[in-house]
């Protein structure tokens, strides 16, 4: 199909455009024009989570166990609803305190812990050894079946073996060469890989291409669509691949592996790196917790249809169902697929090296190397003048050295796993790295040596259940180790440890490892104390959000002439003069050489430092050059008093903010209030002068023309003596009620309280204005009860009601046409008393209005009427709102107004009444 | 002839007792209780006075001097306003509208016949 010079020339095109890619990436970082800066590379990036595992064991695995291969896409599907808070926090301690990896993480942590971080970086580089080997294996494999062809891979079979070891050696260094040039291009390891993560985000593209495009071939042009397929396998007898029982594996292996694939999404060393590290804007999550679990489904989405349509092509011949996607093609004789499709796989095994190694090699060189050779006095390496070049060596020697470890595994125990299997090997030694960092970023107590004991309690157990029996399988290790346990002790049989027995071996390591790693992290934090450096990082880290960028650590004095030899030793001193000129331009400093320097400067050192070294030996070296600047355990705790009370300060400065602000706010509406009081009260004060003033003109226009007329006819001097009494009188009622309504509105009304029938009440309101309705010939309707409830109220005003209502109503109805009807209805909880008239009623729109002070029907305020102060229904309203009823106006049938108004009973209040059958009663007869 | 003169205001009381006094200095008396009606009284027979009120409803008194003074044919008509409101801002107001005179009530009767017999006599 083809040769293997077409196969060289086609793998070296591909990764000379993705070098293209990563260098465009990197280009454009350095003009400060970043291509990665957006979500969807970001999400794109995070897909190196698929890897050559995921092209091919996918399949591999589905072959064999059905849905089986999907509980490792769910874990990240599961896990990503959680980034928004885990993830976050995650970004913004790395941001904050400039964390150069997962490695470094963990040790920042715990007090800056060289040894913790040593620890982790073992841990990630054992751990990650299977995987990688993994992704050789795979390369190595897509590249022999297709050189083998038209020959079909058997299981188990491995084709020309010599040849075979020699391609997988050459692999092996054509990746390590890759790595190096694409992942140590600057030695400051908090700096973004642009070009990197492109390339990554790149490759994603192709695998996810790759792999709809093979099973778009195979579902729809093998086979007729998926139902085709799922039918023809059903018949073929492979239901049992679509059901979960027919996976063979029970909840508890499932749920291990679910929740395995949800750690390793973020505790992976090149997740960490990809999802941690290069992110640079933390809003890209918000598109990417989507984005991903999106991407999962879409590569996905054939891997079952794939799985049956290569198990009905090839029925009981046997290929070696890792290969499926391959193999299917080629069988074909689909030259151009079977290219697309190994360019998949390719791309998919060569992110997954590049990112890991990346990541590992600078955890090996910062963490691991680094702090070891810091300490040998003889290698003189604080006296070298710029070791920048020494720090790339040791990177790329790391890259090389581990792929070689990678080869060097694969070679012994490659083919005692499946592709997944192996891939869940390595999930299991990333897992251990969950509790140091969930517990640390949220827990202030974990401290250094409970985490450090658990690390190595879960890597322990991991060692023993998983890798050991690996090399058992392979023959470095007595087989009987496995099945009898060493020295024959069956307790202690590394995958039916303490008994436990019929678990996966997946499950069972994870389900001892977690639990120990768990039961120290935790149980050691609770009995052992913190070291007071190890408490300030625990603060910052658990409160990233509120310490971030707050207390300057570094107290002591360093000159910025020394700062910038110390940094150009380790980062170059172009890169140190450069952050230097950086930090005094945003400052607008100047930074001469035997200045001293601000704290600011000497932690911006010790950041590029970490970078450099890790942040173990960062903050040893500035240590070298700070002057008194030792932290005794009592000063890092005023360090952190210092931050803490900075922030309660704040807060409270906050807080008397707020409250001043509250207050002015009280006392700006206080005044508006005060203002418009104010306008009321002129209002009113013209408005009562002008009713005063009113009835004054006319007593007093009488008054003159009587005293300048004696000669007046006796009619005319009794009319005119007759109008000087009506606006007299008038005049008193407006002065009574200006004078009720100030009470009243001061609250200085004084209220007698009495006990008091409401029946009585209206009868004698209605024996007080007999003559107003005698005079107009109206007639009277009471609608009562013989004796209403006793209410306790006061007696006047409360007639002073019913009475300013009835000569309302005398007011506005016809002379001789006119009819009042007064009612009174009891209810259990209040009675109501209304007065209708039949006179020309109230416009809607005035029903309320009529209520407001100085209003007339028929005008505004500034209307006239003969008679009236405009102030009775306002006084009437006060009243009744003082006995806590209410008083409002409606029309009454057939025509009229109807003034009513409640009053409350109380709760033992009389028991309901019916008003009696009408009585009508003239009104000459009320009393 | 007997001079003209139109009593307008709302209150049924003061129009009785200025309709007194202007008849009794021998005017020809005419009365509108509403500031359309005093217009309407106007047009029927322009008077040489008018006492009007300011405080009426739909049409207020400052209204109907400022639609006197609109009229060519009404130039000569003296206007007397009449208020129960006695701030300097509507004294001004109204003679700003054209008034010729401003009378705060309650009044002195005298002064007020006065200053009519005054106004009609040098007009």
């Amino acid at each position: 199909m083809l040769d293997a010079w077409s196969l060289l020339l086609v793998s070296s095109l591909y990764l000379a455009v993705l070098f293209a890619v990563a260098h465009y990436g990197d280009r454009r970082a350095d003009q400060g024009r970043s291509i990665i800066n957006n979500p969807y590379i970001y999400a794109l990036s995070l897909a190196v989570y698929c890897t050559g595992w995921t092209f091919y064991g996918s399949v591999g695995r589905a072959a064999a166990g059905g849905v089986a291969f999907l509980p490792i896409y769910l874990g990240p599907t599961l896990m990503a609803a959680l980034w928004w808070f885990v993830l976050r926090k995650m970004l913004r301690i790395t941001k904050a305190y400039g964390v150069t990896s997962i490695a470094d993480f963990i040790g920042a942590r715990y007090g800056k812990s060289g040894l913790l971080a040593g620890l982790v970086t073992v841990i990630a580089v054992v751990g990650t050894v299977p995987y990688l080997s993994l992704q050789l294996k795979a390369i190595s494999a897509s590249i022999a079946v297709i050189l083998a062809y038209p020959e079909l891979p058997q299981p188990g079979a491995v084709p020309g073996a010599s040849f075979w070891g020699d391609l997988a050696l050459y692999v092996t260094l054509l990746m390590a060469a890759f790595s190096i040039l694409f992942g140590t291009r600057h030695i400051d390891a908090t700096e973004h890989h642009q070009g990197l993560v492109a390339a990554i985000a790149f490759e994603s593209v192709i695998k996810l291409v790759a792999f709809l495009a093979v099973g778009l071939f195979v579902t729809f042009g093998l086979y007729d669509g998926f139902g085709d397929i799922f039918s023809r396998a059903i018949a073929a007898g492979h239901g049992h691949l679509l059901t979960f029982s027919g996976t063979g594996t029970g909840y508890a292996d499932w749920f291990a592996v679910v929740f395995l694939s949800g750690l390793a999404i973020l505790f992976l060393p090149r997740q960490f790196q990809v999802a941690v590290l290069e992110n640079i804007n933390e809003r890209h999550l918000n598109k990417a917790i989507w984005l991903l679990p999106l991407y999962l489904l879409l590569i996905n989405l054939f891997v079952l249809p794939v799985a049956l349509g290569g198990l009905l092509r090839f029925p009981g011949v046997g290929v070696d169902a890792d290969t499926l996607v391959l193999t299917l093609p080629m069988a074909e004789g689909q030259r151009a697929l079977t290219v697309l499709i190994y360019l998949g796989g390719l791309s998919a095994a060569t992110a997954m090296v590049i990112v890991e190694t990346v990541a590992l090699s600078t955890m090996f060189c910062n963490d691991l190397l680094m702090p070891a050779l810091l300490r040998v006095p003889w290698l003189r390496l604080n006296e070298r003048a710029d070791l920048s070049g020494l720090l790339l060596a040791i990177r790329r020697g790391a890259i090389l050295a581990m792929l070689l470890l990678a080869y060097a595994y694969f070679k012994v125990v490659g083919a005692s796993y499946s592709l997944a299997t192996t891939g869940l090997v390595s999930f299991c030694a990333a897992a251990q790295f969950a509790p140091p960092i969930l517990f640390g970023i949220y827990w202030k107590g974990a401290t250094r040596s409970g985490a450090l004991l658990g690390l190595l309690a879960g890597f322990g157990i991991w060692i023993y259940t998983l890798l050991l029996p690996a090399l058992a399988r392979s023959g470095w290790l007595a087989a009987e180790f496995i099945e009898a346990g060493p020295f024959g002790i069956a307790f202690l049989q590394p995958q039916a440890l303490f008994g436990l027995a019929g678990l996966d071996p997946i499950t069972h390591c994870l389900l001892w490892s977690m639990l120990a790693n768990l039961a120290l992290l935790i149980g050691w934090s609770l009995i052992a104390r913190q070291s007071s450096y190890e408490q300030l990082q625990a603060s910052l880290f658990v409160d990233v959000d509120r310490l971030a960028g707050g207390p300057h650590l570094w107290r002591g004095t360093a000159r910025v002439a020394d700062l910038r030899a110390l940094l150009a030793r380790y980062i170059g001193p172009d890169r140190a003069e450069q952050a230097f000129a950086r930090h005094a331009r945003a400052r607008g400093l100047t930074l001469p050489a035997d200045a001293e320097a601000d704290p600011d400067l000497i932690t911006l050192a010790e950041r590029l430092l970490a970078g450099a070294i890790g942040a173990a030996s960062g903050r040893v070296m500035i240590a070298t050059v700070v002057k008194g600047a030792s932290f005794g355990p009592d000063e890092v705790m005023a360090i952190l008093d210092e931050a803490s009370q900075r922030i309660e300060y704040s807060r409270q400065l906050e807080q008397q903010r707020a409250a001043l602000e509250a207050a002015g706010e009280e006392l700006r509406r206080a005044n508006q209030r005060l203002t418009e009081l104010d306008h009321m009260k002129d209002d009113f004060l013209s408005t009562v002068s002008h009713e005063l003033r009113t009835p004054l003109t006319s007593i007093r226009s009488f008054s003159e023309i009587l005293l300048d007329n004696p000669d007046l006819a006796l009619a005319e001097r009794s009319q005119f003596l007759g109008i000087v009494v009506k606006e007299s009188e008038r005049l008193t009622r407006l002065i009574n009620d200006i004078l009720d309504m100030s009470r009243i509105e001061s609250g200085r009304m004084e209220w007698y309280l009495t006990e008091c029938d409401p029946v009585m009440v209206i009868e004698d309101a209605l024996a007080a204005t007999s003559s107003l309705f005698h005079e107009k010939a109206i007639t009277i309707e009471r609608h009562m009860p013989a004796e209403g409830p006793t209410i306790t109220a006061d007696r006047d005003r409360l007639m002073q009601v019913v009475v300013n209502l009835l000569s309302n109503a005398a007011k506005f109805v016809e002379r001789g046409q006119g009819r009042v009807r007064v009612v009174l209805t009891v209810q259990p909880d209040r009675l109501t008393v209304g007065v209708e008239d039949n006179g020309p009623g109230i416009p809607a729109d005035q029903a309320e209005a009529v209520f407001e002070k100085f209003h007339q029907v028929g005008g505004n305020t500034t209307t006239k009427k003969p008679s009236g102060s405009g102030l009775g229904l306002t006084i009437c309203r006060r009243i009744v709102e003082h006995f806590g009823g209410r008083i409002w106006a409606e029309p009454a049938a057939p025509h009229g107004a109807a003034f009513r108004f409640t009053l409350p009973l109380a709760a033992t209040g009389a028991p309901a009444a019916e008003p009696p059958p009408v009585a009508e009663q003239p009104a000459s007869r009320a009393s | 002839m007997a001079q003209r003169v139109l009593v307008v205001d709302d209150e049924p009381n003061i129009v009785t007792s200025l309709r007194f006094l202007m008849e009794r200095e021998g005017f020809l008396v005419e009365v509108a209780s509403t500031g359309p009606a005093a217009l309407a009284a106007l047009e029927r027979e322009a008077a040489d006075l008018v006492l009007l009120d300011v405080m009426m409803p739909e049409l207020d008194g400052f209204e109907v001097c400022r639609q006197i003074r609109t009229r060519p044919e009404w130039q000569t008509t003296k206007v007397v306003m009449l208020t129960a409101k006695g701030r300097d801002v509507e004294r001004e107001r109204g003679i700003a509208l054209g008034a010729d005179c401003y009378v705060t009530k309650p009044f002195s009767t005298r002064e007020l016949v006065e200053r009519v017999k005054g106004m009609l006599q040098t007009g």
